[in-house]
């Protein structure tokens, strides 16, 4: 307690403060007068008197200052006037401080923006209990290694398996919301009834879903996501009992989910219903829809989970026909929420923290061609009495006073920075990344800054300081005025250079690589005619159209009633959009061929008669749907030439037919036209086998419309929805967009984008400090070298000697530095080749260009002090000293 | 002057805190003579050490100080000891005699048989 008491009192001592210092002097006078009095009394002289009193004393000064020392803390003292000089001396060269601070800055903002989304979705644990214990659990089945569960096998799972504690399953769904003002769209989730308990998550208000209440004979109930309760409901604590109509059944509200809760596979739901199995997907053991979490057993290992569900995927596999070929994988849930993003994020850190290596190089180089012009500097406060150790320590604390600005101004840019990426991300993407919310800095985020921060410190400190044997110094006296080139800084600070160098080639190639996969992506091959198309999703309440023939009928009305519309070419209905995902598929067996059980999955899509002609996709063989291929008549079928190649090798797929695992015969459907390939899946997914099923054989009350017309614009779009909502304003219809718009923002796309442009404007920051950093190297070495330069000319070299002399220092550099980078290149390439599409890793004309790229703008930024070096005049270089 | 002993490391803050406790509220003057005295002349003081001690004491709370007059009319800071500095002074009093007396044990012959 005491000595804390003393160190407060003696750090508030560091402050000065006059009216201490009068006291002590009032103090130390008040006793020498006492002492005085008393000498006086016993008989001295007065000029005796002061003296025998100064010399008792020790000293007026030196007590003073012992007494100083005590009244604060002599380290501190000390630090805190480095600190002033350094501040001094920093302000006398503003040029080198400004860009070293800038510098440091951009290099810590790119770094801690870029980790802070790296945080929030791969590091930040996930808000359930124990996350780390969750697993996804999913059925494999040929190309899909995380495919949906069919409800009677998610049953026999549950009841099966001895490796999880519960074993859940959900499902998004899109649902039909029941409002005061009409029917409306709403997302929703579907979810076994354990489904909170599993994931630890308890509702903010009401209760969880109880045992059993997933079904079909349990009364509807539902819980609301947070923001749907304050959104819709106002937050009221009286929505509890409630009823929500969704897709026409009454839902009773039992529970709000707290605020922070969020499942990115799901969302964005704002309702939670339970399972209710019925229908047709439910209770069939072909349609898979459900997907799996689980909670492993306490000590269980994900491997003997794995285990133990693959053999009861087997077990499956021998009593159903159904489930042949159908496996069981197990996997981390954060694998499966952050999966996809995961190589992205490392390799937009790797790039901001590669920038953050170039700046910090360039910000010591700079740092140490200061350090050589100072030591002249150093050299005479060594002389007058400086020790090593306080030389050092003021080196060390211009570094740090560097590294503490620009991580302070860092740190405000990034905080923005921050908030502008997250703003670029599309809505309906954020929805689906709910772990990126609450983006911004935590202890994690501050933790990596400080150790960015320490090491640019120890990195700054550590150069000059380094140059400073005690030796040398002595000689700095007289080898300063010389000015001969400071030899070891050309050998360290080339070499930095050369490091800086292949950095930035590093950068570039991967920016060159990601932009040459973007381009490669965004002009593959679609198949058909993306633009001048509008489309949107509907769908009708079911109740209102409960039988097929009611929704052949309505679907006939919309297309004859949008085909009218003045401007629209032509129109069609899909049951899923082109360009979306590669599933919604189907087992298919053909009539005539062998079949052991194999599982043919092919993606099952249902669209009207003009849906090929609207999207402008070709026919190769056969025909077209009409509009009479109905219930009425035998069942036909259209298939890509994927699934001709693969199932009819050789053959004429025309008048063949296909039906399912069974052969039912009310499944069979002869094949009536053969399509060239267009692309069902993201663009960067190789193309399925497909089948297409008319419409009015397979009518359902939802789809998607794709209209062809040139009208663009919002009032295209208002008339488009109106004229459906004329036909049953119960029809809810998602907002219109541009086929060519919806690609371009599709996820696959937009993720090839971002990265490219980040890591594109890394590089071009990485080329621009690589440029900077060889230009300050060559324009130091010249200044150095101006005396040797002038004997040179003076002895009759020629300006094109000279040239030649700097440009070969400079064309060394860049040489080495473009030598390692293109090592380093193909390295890091390789390590994201996950990343690039239609583009290999070692791609030589991206690889050659980047090479001439640098070698082009270090050749550039050498000229410069080149041309500098070959204008010097002999006489006046050799006056100079 | 030679056979004057200094005065040990550490022993200063006792003989201060000792005489402030003797004499009452004193000045840095008064305890320097006061502690020459006390040591019948044989310890020699740097008077100038004093004061850093009596800051020291003061930051650590043991003392208070107070500007006033001396006995001559001379402006002068003032020393009292504080409820916390006469619970150190009895501390370190005790552990000084201890240390002392175990010291001593060492340096004077030993009584008991072998």
């Amino acid at each position: 307690m005491r000595p804390l008491r003393a160190f407060l009192l003696r750090f508030t001592g560091l402050f000065p403060n006059a009216r201490r210092e009068r006291a002590l002097a009032d103090e130390i006078e008040g006793h020498l007068q006492m002492h005085i009095d008393d000498n006086l009394r016993s008989g001295m002289t007065p000029e005796q008197a002061r003296r025998d009193a100064v010399l008792k004393l020790g000293g007026v000064e030196p007590t003073k200052e012992a007494y100083r020392e005590r009244s604060t803390i002599p380290i501190l003292e000390n630090l805190l006037q480095d600190v002033r000089f350094a501040i001094r001396q920093l302000r006398k060269n503003p040029g080198f401080t400004t860009t070293a601070v800038l510098m440091l800055a951009l290099g810590m903002c790119a770094s801690v923006s870029i980790f802070a989304f790296v945080d929030a979705a791969l590091i930040k644990p996930l808000p359930y209990k124990n996350p780390a214990r969750l697993v996804g659990v999913f059925e494999i089945s040929g190309k899909c290694p995380q495919c949906p569960l069919s409800y009677p096998d998610y049953l026999d799972w549950k009841k099966l398996n001895e490796v999880f504690s519960s074993l859940e399953v959900y499902q998004h769904h899109s649902a039909i919301l029941a409002t005061p003002r009409g029917a409306q769209p709403a997302h929703s989730a579907r979810v076994s009834d354990g489904f909170f308990h599993t994931l630890g998550i308890t509702p903010m208000l009401g209760r969880d879903f109880r045992p059993g209440e997933d079904l079909l004979s349990a009364p509807r109930t539902i819980l609301l996501s947070y923001a749907a309760w304050q959104t819709r409901y106002g937050g009221k604590r009286d929505v509890l009992g409630k009823t929500v109509v969704l897709d026409g059944n009454p839902n009773v509200i039992i529970g709000v989910l707290p605020e922070n809760f969020h499942f990115a596979p799901a969302e964005p739901a704002e309702f939670w219903t339970t399972l209710h199995p019925s229908g047709g997907c439910d209770l069939n053991r072909y349609c898979h829809d459900l997907f799996g979490i689980a909670r492993l057993k306490d000590g269980m290992s994900i491997q003997t989970a794995l285990a133990g569900m693959k053999s009861i995927a087997k077990q499956l596999e021998k009593e159903y026909p159904s489930n042949r070929g159908q496996g069981a994988n197990v996997i981390p849930l954060t694998e499966v929420i952050v999966g996809n993003i995961r190589p992205i994020l490392l390799v937009l850190l790797g790039g901001a923290v590669l920038l953050l290596l170039i700046a910090s190089v360039n910000v010591a180089s700079l740092l140490l061609v200061r350090s050589e012009g100072r030591r002249r500097e150093v050299a005479v406060r060594n002389a007058l009495g400086a020790s090593r150790a306080r030389l050092i320590g003021q080196f060390v604390t211009e570094g740090l006073v560097l590294v503490v600005t620009g991580s302070a101004l860092g740190l405000f840019a990034a905080e923005w920075v921050m908030q502008l990426l997250a703003g670029l991300i599309p809505a309906d993407m954020m929805a689906g990344m709910p772990y990126l919310e609450g983006l911004g800095f935590n202890p994690r985020v501050l933790a990596f800054a400080g150790i960015i921060a320490l090491m640019a410190a120890v990195l700054f400190a550590a150069t000059p300081a380094l140059r400073l044997p005690l030796s040398e110094m002595r000689t700095g006296l007289t080898e300063g005025s010389r000015g001969s080139a400071g030899n070891a800084w050309r050998r360290l600070g080339s070499k930095l250079v050369a490091v800086e160098l292949a950095t930035a080639m590093v950068l570039l190639v991967g920016a060159g690589l990601l932009g040459k996969s973007l381009y490669r992506l965004l002009r593959v091959d679609l198949g058909f005619q993306p633009d001048r198309l509008i489309v949107l999703d509907l769908a009708a309440q079911h109740a209102s159209y409960p039988k097929d023939e009611q929704a052949v009928a309505l679907n006939r009305e919309i297309l004859n009633h949008i085909a009218i519309l003045p401007g629209v070419t032509s129109v069609a209905t899909t049951a899923v959009l082109p360009v979306s995902f590669n599933g919604d598929t189907d087992w298919i067996r053909f009539v005539g061929h062998p079949y052991n059980g194999e599982h043919n999955e092919v993606l099952e899509r249902e669209v009207s008669a003009s849906y090929f002609r609207t999207l402008g996709a070709k026919l190769v063989r056969g025909r077209y749907f009409t509009d009479a291929d109905d219930l009425s008549k035998p069942r036909v079928v259209i298939i890509n030439q994927t699934l001709a190649k693969r199932y009819y090798p050789g053959e004429d797929p025309i008048g063949k037919k296909i039906g399912d695992g069974d052969l039912s015969p009310k499944s069979i459907r002869q094949i009536v036209g053969v399509v060239e390939d267009f692309r069902e899946g993201p663009l960067d997914a190789a193309i399925w086998p497909a089948e297409y099923l008319p419409f009015n054989q397979n009518p359902d009350t939802y789809c998607a419309l794709v209209v062809r017309t040139p009208q663009t614009g919002q009032s295209f779009f208002h008339t488009l929805t109106a004229a459906i909502h004329q036909i049953d304003s119960g029809i809810v219809t998602s907002a219109p967009v541009a086929m060519d718009d919806r690609i371009h923002d599709s996820p696959s796309a937009y993720l090839h984008r971002s990265s490219a442009w980040l890591v594109g404007g890394f590089a071009a920051l990485a080329l621009l400090l690589g440029v900077i950093g060889l230009y300050g190297v060559i324009a130091y070495s010249v200044s150095q070298r101006t005396r040797e330069i002038g004997v040179r000319m003076a002895l009759g070299a020629e300006p094109g000697a000279v040239y030649r002399l700097i440009l070969k220092e400079a064309g060394w550099l860049t040489a080495i530095g473009i030598v390692i980078g293109l090592m380093c290149s193909v390295a890091a390439a390789t390590l994201m080749r996950g990343l690039l599409f239609g583009t290999p890793p070692w791609d030589a004309p991206t690889l050659a260009a980047v090479a001439a790229v640098l070698a082009i703008s270090a050749l550039l930024a050498s000229y410069i002090p080149a041309r500098r070096a070959a204008s010097v005049n002999p006489v006046e270089a050799l006056r100079a000293e | 002057m030679n056979d004057k002993a200094d005065v040990w490391q550490g022993t200063l803050a006792l003989m201060v805190l000792k005489t402030i406790e003797t004499l009452g509220p004193l000045h840095g003057y008064g305890i320097g003579r006061r502690i020459e005295q006390t040591s019948g002349n044989l310890l020699s003081l740097n008077y100038g050490t004093l004061y850093p001690a009596l800051l020291k004491l003061e930051q650590e709370g043991s003392i208070a100080s107070e500007w006033g007059v001396s006995e001559n009319n001379r402006k002068a800071k003032f020393y009292k000891l504080t409820r916390a500095g006469r619970k150190q002074l009895e501390k370190e009093a005790r552990n000084w005699e201890q240390a002392t007396a175990i010291v001593g044990r060492f340096l004077s012959p030993s009584k008991d048989p072998v």
